[in-house]
């Protein structure tokens, strides 16, 4: 594996070894170890050409806990700014010897376009592509979820997992779609029909507008941010009706069945999609996922970046 | 292929390398037995049961994965890595005894003594392994051998575990290890 661009790249043991991996290197970022050599002399660009806090950041931590050097490149106060190309952008990274390059971008497949190229020679790894897809988040997603209902099985079978909000304009949804479904979790989406993209059927999962009906079958319910910076029509007709067939407050929360849990991919909108009662709450386990963040993008380098091709000599 | 140790050989090299550690640390009292996966791990276990048949105690074991530690990762793809469980006595003031299955080139101990390193500040690191086969590029050496077992680099030594294998045995087999 030299890219990890799409959920749709993995086959089900290579998630499960990353998870796996994750597992073991959790262990390490929990004990007194907090620094191993194991990427040492690496160099990692975390190419970000549209805001991010917590993703770049955990990219950077994961690397460094790994010994790689990080330089961050960010588009604001870059060249990026002044015009120039992503493939000029990408020259330059290769000019510098990248020997990997973590990207986010406003346009779906950005990162493709980056590993199909020939501008460089690293990997690449897709941190969000504008509505396409955010592997790396699906993992931590799928770490999370199996961390605490797998019950020391290595796949989700039989978990149920809903999946609510603003689908359409979601990368996480359509990443968390795809590695769920493929780990055996029965997946719901839900949300109005205005957001939710055409050719929905194909999905593997299954569709429901009435979040109240599904609240107390599911295992795990995933509230996404409603993305308004990316909507540039109306629909929904206010925040508050939105906030009242489809957030996610106290009262939902208490139909919810014993031992299931809340995520969200955060940022969050206290108080649309999710009420600050229930972000806080015990189920709530928003926290966590940002700590296994660094756990599995920790893994994801590892599996990418450690071994080396198998013609450059044998032992 | 030919077997160089039976079940029975490797039964005995363990019960000798065992009275060897005690002999050698005066009893079990700060010893911790660290095992590195997955086949130096069963070898640690079965050391520490057969301490604790002679010495009536048990003794601290554990397993040390050196997989991120290794100097050769690039060179191969990529390894799974294995857990690492350090006793809850902790190896702080210990004398760490590191169980391995076949001793060739050092680098597997390097990258322990470094991982080692990470975790705390042993007393003393000793080493058990149950072949050593020779060929060392580094300056390492071990404290208790099941066998020396002269081999050609062209050969490799396969040591199967009945834990993992099903059965108790070593064997020397030509062709080089991939």
């Amino acid at each position: 594996m030299r890219h990890l661009l799409s959920i749709a790249d993995l086959n089900k043991s290579e998630a499960i070894s990353i998870l796996d991996t994750a597992t073991e290197l959790a262990r390490v970022s929990d004990g007194a170890v907090k620094k191993l050599p194991t990427l040492r002399g690496r160099t990692i660009v975390n190419l970000f050409a549209e805001d991010s806090t917590r993703t770049r950041i955990s990219f950077e931590a994961a690397a460094k806990r790994l010994s790689a050097d990080v330089i961050n490149f960010s588009a604001k106060g870059s060249s990026v700014s002044k015009g120039e190309s992503l493939k000029d952008t990408a020259m330059t990274l290769q000019a510098m010897g990248a020997d990997a390059v973590v990207i986010r971008h406003s346009a779906s497949g950005a990162a493709q376009r980056l590993a199909d190229s020939q501008w460089m020679s690293g990997s690449v790894i897709n941190a969000g592509d504008g509505t396409h897809e955010h592997p790396s988040q699906a993992l931590l997603d799928a770490f999370t979820i199996r961390k605490h209902l797998g019950m020391g099985a290595s796949d989700l079978a039989g978990l149920n997992v809903a999946i609510v909000g603003d689908i359409l304009h979601s990368r996480v949804a359509r990443s968390n779609v795809l590695l769920l479904a493929m780990l055996g979790a029965k997946v719901t989406l839900v949300a109005p029909p205005t957001l939710l993209p055409v050719g929905i059927q194909n999905w593997p999962a299954t569709v429901s507008y009435d979040f109240d009906s599904e609240i107390p079958h599911v295992d795990v319910v995933m509230m996404l941010r409603v993305q308004q910076e990316r909507m540039s029509d109306l629909f929904f007709p206010n925040a508050r009706e939105y906030s009242r067939y489809f957030g996610l407050n106290g009262e939902r929360m208490a139909s919810m069945k014993s031992g299931a849990i809340v995520m969200h991919p955060g940022p969050m909108n206290r108080g649309l999609e999710i009420s600050a009662e229930v972000a806080d709450s015990a189920r709530s386990v928003i926290t966590e996922q940002v700590t296994n963040g660094v756990s599995v993008r920790m893994a994801i380098l590892y599996v990418l970046l450690a071994g080396g091709a198998l013609e450059v000599g044998s032992n | 292929m030919s077997v160089a140790l039976s079940a029975q050989d490797i039964t005995r090299a363990l019960t000798r390398i065992s009275h060897e550690i005690l002999e050698k640390n005066q009893g079990s009292a700060n010893i911790v037995l660290l095992g590195i996966p997955t086949r130096g791990a069963h070898l640690a276990t079965r050391i520490s049961s057969i301490i604790a048949s002679i010495e009536g105690s048990e003794v601290p074991t554990g397993t040390l994965d050196i997989t991120l530690f290794r100097d050769d990762l690039r060179m191969r793809p990529p390894r799974a890595i294995m857990p690492t469980k350090i006793p809850t006595s902790g190896i702080e003031g210990k004398d760490v005894i590191l169980v391995d299955d076949v001793l060739f080139s050092g680098r597997t101990i390097r990258a322990a003594l470094d991982a080692l390193g990470e975790i705390g500040r042993p007393r003393a690191v000793q080493l058990a392994a149950l072949v050593d086969r020779g060929h060392r590029e580094l300056p390492i050496k071990a404290d208790f051998i099941g066998k020396n077992l002269p081999t050609s680099k062209s050969q490799s030594v396969r040591v199967l575990l009945s834990e993992i294998d099903g059965r108790d045995e070593v064997t020397i087999e030509e062709g080089a290890e991939l």
